[in-house]
């Protein structure tokens, strides 16, 4: 173990920012890529049906 | 006509984004490639003359002398060395044996006046107690040569 | 053999490979989750701190793995171009574009990650080396791949388009690897190459390695899925879209 408490942790021996900074941006960038790419999946989903939907109408 | 334009709108931008970075490259080609100069390099005449231009090497051990603001050193790579003064702070890694590149100009006196200084560290990661046992090996190797 | 053989290609349609790439991304998200975990325990609580750098060397468990996934996944890019070439599969193409949004990420993350280390220790955010210059190049491929893919509305037209810079950018991926050996460069050389061993504590270089597969998971398992939504959006007017249980009201 290489912390005595907490604020240790954080501080990261003085380079905290730039630790956090690094582990922070990615962590974000990859939920937010992973969120982007459910959207459009759902997207893309919910236009079909709606597409799909409207051509069965038509043909009643 | 509408779609047209913005399909060629992003074209460009797609080519322009190719232009920029076959720029980078051939920039990088002529003149950036070449990070820095070793003392030896410089001795033979090989570093730009007429603008500034990085030296690199290693911090003599012993060297390093601080007065105010300036800090004085010697650049080696073992065969030449190049007197460097410094106005400024220097990075965290900055110590003496270790690897440094400065920005800067050589005067006719042969001194290097820099005007920025980079520590360059090496690819080697352990924990102190690690290299405290590397360089005692070091040291136990010295003293059987002698 | 021949069976073998049938099989694949059974799986390079669209049709058999939205619903394969379905049932195999939650494990590979799964995977991915489980490698992080363990990744992370490793690098901020297992590995020891650095002689040199004190704490400020942990940066190297996201910034060494993220580079290593932005050349990586330029080169898997520039394999589906080949095969896309060559054999004019429909899936190839789908895949490439499906990857690039990742790489184009890793590659930022690796610029990024570099600069928050590259301030406090060699004294600045950025330099023009041979090193961080030709990573730089590979994000703007990345972003150029993107950006002439979308800007073509015929999906085979814009597969071709980008398959030729995937190809012709991928020259720029040995040129990264190798600048630190072949030009001077402020950045250092490898700690890990196939060459020699490991200048890294063992620890150390396990936290990397994790965090390395773990991202390698994230990649596939991501790709994955964005495929699907791809091969849903050209694939619109099929039957077999039209016939998919969620497709139905």
């Amino acid at each position: 173990m290489n912390w005595g408490s907490a604020s240790e942790f954080f501080a990261m021996g003085g380079y905290g920012f730039y630790v956090w900074g690094s582990f922070g941006v990615t962590a974000a960038a990859l939920l937010i890529e992973a969120l982007l790419a459910r959207k459009r999946l759902s997207d893309t989903r919910r236009l079909l049906r709606r597409e799909l939907a409207a051509d069965r109408d038509n043909q009643d | 006509m509408k779609p047209r334009q913005k399909r060629l709108a992003i074209v460009l931008g797609g080519l322009a984004a190719v232009g920029i970075a076959a720029t980078l490259i051939l920039n990088a080609f002529q003149s950036n490639l070449v990070f820095f100069f070793t003392p030896t390099q410089v001795a033979g005449g090989e570093a730009p003359k007429d603008r500034p231009f990085r030296i690199g090497g290693l911090v003599k051990e012993g060297s390093l002398q601080r007065n105010d603001i300036t800090a004085r050193f010697i650049v080696t790579d073992t065969a030449r060395e190049i007197p460097v003064a410094y106005k400024g702070i220097l990075p965290d890694l900055f110590s003496e044996g270790k690897g440094v590149v400065a920005q800067g100009t050589l005067g006719a006196d042969g001194n290097f006046t820099a005007s920025e200084v980079l520590a360059k560290h090496d690819e080697n990661y352990m924990p102190p107690e690690a290299q405290a046992a590397v360089d005692k090996a070091h040291e136990a190797s010295r003293t059987l040569k002698q | 053999m021949s069976q073998r053989l049938i099989n694949w290609f059974k799986f390079a349609s669209p049709a058999s490979f939205y619903p394969l790439a379905g049932t195999l991304w939650p494990w590979f998200a799964g995977l991915a989750s489980v490698l992080c975990a363990v990744g992370l325990w490793i690098s901020f609580f297992v590995a020891p701190t650095d002689f040199q750098q004190g704490e400020g060397y942990r940066i190297i468990f996201i910034h060494v793995p993220a580079s290593w996934m932005s050349m990586f996944i330029y080169c898997v890019m520039a394999f589906w171009a080949a095969i896309g070439i060559t054999f004019n599969t429909r899936l190839s193409g789908m895949m490439s574009s499906a990857l690039a949004p990742t790489g184009a990420l890793f590659a930022f993350l690796s610029l990024w990650t570099g600069a928050l280390w590259g301030k406090p220790m060699w004294g600045a955010w950025w330099v023009w080396d041979a090193r961080l210059t030709s990573e730089l190049i590979l994000f703007f491929l990345y972003i150029g791949y993107i950006a002439l893919t979308s800007a073509i509305d015929d999906p085979r037209r814009a597969d071709k388009a980008g398959a030729i810079v995937a190809l012709v950018g991928v020259i720029n991926v040995p040129i990264i690897y190798f600048s630190v050996k072949w030009w001077n460069t402020l950045h250092q050389g490898a700690s890990v190459s196939m060459t020699k061993a490991p200048t890294m504590a063992t620890t150390m270089l396990w936290g990397m390695l994790i965090m390395a597969l773990a991202f390698w998971m994230y990649s596939i398992a991501i790709a994955l899925y964005r495929v699907r939504a791809i091969i849903l959006e050209r694939e619109r007017h099929a039957t077999w879209v039209a016939e998919l249980p969620e497709m139905q009201r």
